[in-house]
């Protein structure tokens, strides 16, 4: 469908279906064998990869409680060694432990009568009429364009050479917008931008909706872009 | 009729990327978005910035996990590697 404007801001091309479906990849299966050979660096190395996320995705299973998510997760490392003899590689290595971990903090979370529903907890209706741009930047009255932008965006692309974006001041900027958002849409913007899984891993292993995935990764980024234009309309 | 750019507003637009981006409009929506930015150059500013703030995620440092933890998680190895 051609538009006039050419620019590189189509939608993401739809990835490949979602790694979950994979098997593991051959760096994975690689792990695993070195794991059962016992090697303690290859354990270190999986730990470094994931422990941050598994901690992440068990507090939200176990009520936001931090002891209890580590417990889980230090429960989930156990249960993966000594499942390693079961894992036949038809699912991706992350997969299978995320499951791992997935199970056990719903059983505990079950048993402390901490389970938080998600219903409640991916509410995303709450977040409806929480606007992306404050409202007082469009013109409704505007007779030739309605709800149009009052003034132009401000182009960061001028004041922000890539190498920017890796200034210690600017990450702590954008980190501290993160840690400020409500939990659900920190969970899920860390999930998906930060860490960079795909939305089909974050619906399956958080179990939501692609929907409430979507909204809740709306609020999150549009806030964190609110937050980086404040920092340049300060400079 | 023909789509009229007019359409969608700036302020409905801002509502949509978030689905734009991830391919999850529905085909009328999509050729609405589009017929718009088209014509839009404020819009596509904004969304170079959701862009960017993506982008500037995307480069925050994992966290790093903790030494105590990591700690009891090599001596849970070594007391499974023993076993």
């Amino acid at each position: 469908m051609p538009t006039q404007w050419t620019g590189e801001v189509g939608p993401q091309p739809r990835t490949n279906p979602s790694p979950l479906a994979f098997r593991a990849t051959a760096e994975e299966l690689e792990l695993v064998t070195a794991l059962r050979r016992r090697d303690e660096s290859a354990f270190s190395r999986l730990v470094n990869a994931h422990h941050p996320s598994l901690v992440r995705v068990a507090r939200m299973y176990v009520g936001n409680s931090e002891a209890v998510a580590e417990e889980v997760v230090q429960e989930t490392w156990l249960g993966v060694l000594k499942g390693l003899d079961r894992f036949e590689g038809r699912c991706s290595l992350k997969t299978w432990i995320f499951q791992i971990l997935v199970n056990r903090a719903k059983t505990r979370g079950e048993r402390e009568g901490r389970m938080i529903p998600f219903s409640a907890m991916f509410d995303s209706e709450s977040d409806i009429g929480e606007p992306a741009v404050d409202p007082s930047q469009f013109n409704e009255n505007d007779p030739e364009w309605p709800g149009g932008w009052v003034t132009q965006p401000r182009n960061w692309g001028n004041s922000t050479p890539e190498e920017s974006l890796l200034s210690r001041e600017f990450r702590a900027l954008v980190q501290a917008a993160i840690d400020t958002l409500p939990p659900n849409q920190k969970e899920v913007i860390t999930l998906r931008d930060v860490q960079g899984w795909t939305s089909d891993e974050v619906c399956n292993i958080l179990g939501v909706s692609e929907t409430n995935q979507r909204v809740l990764l709306h609020r999150a980024r549009s806030k964190v872009r609110q937050a980086i234009d404040q920092y340049f309309a300060a400079k | 009729m023909e789509t009229n750019p007019n359409d969608m507003s700036c302020k409905e637009l801002v509502e949509l990327v978030t689905d734009y981006l991830e391919g999850a409009l529905s085909p009328a929506d999509q050729r609405r978005f589009e017929l718009h930015i088209g014509k839009c150059d404020w819009c596509k500013l904004y969304i170079d910035q959701i862009r960017l703030t993506i982008k500037a995620a995307g480069k925050l440092t994992e966290e790093s996990v903790e030494p105590r933890a990591k700690e009891e998680l090599l001596a849970t190895f070594r007391g499974w590697k023993n076993s």
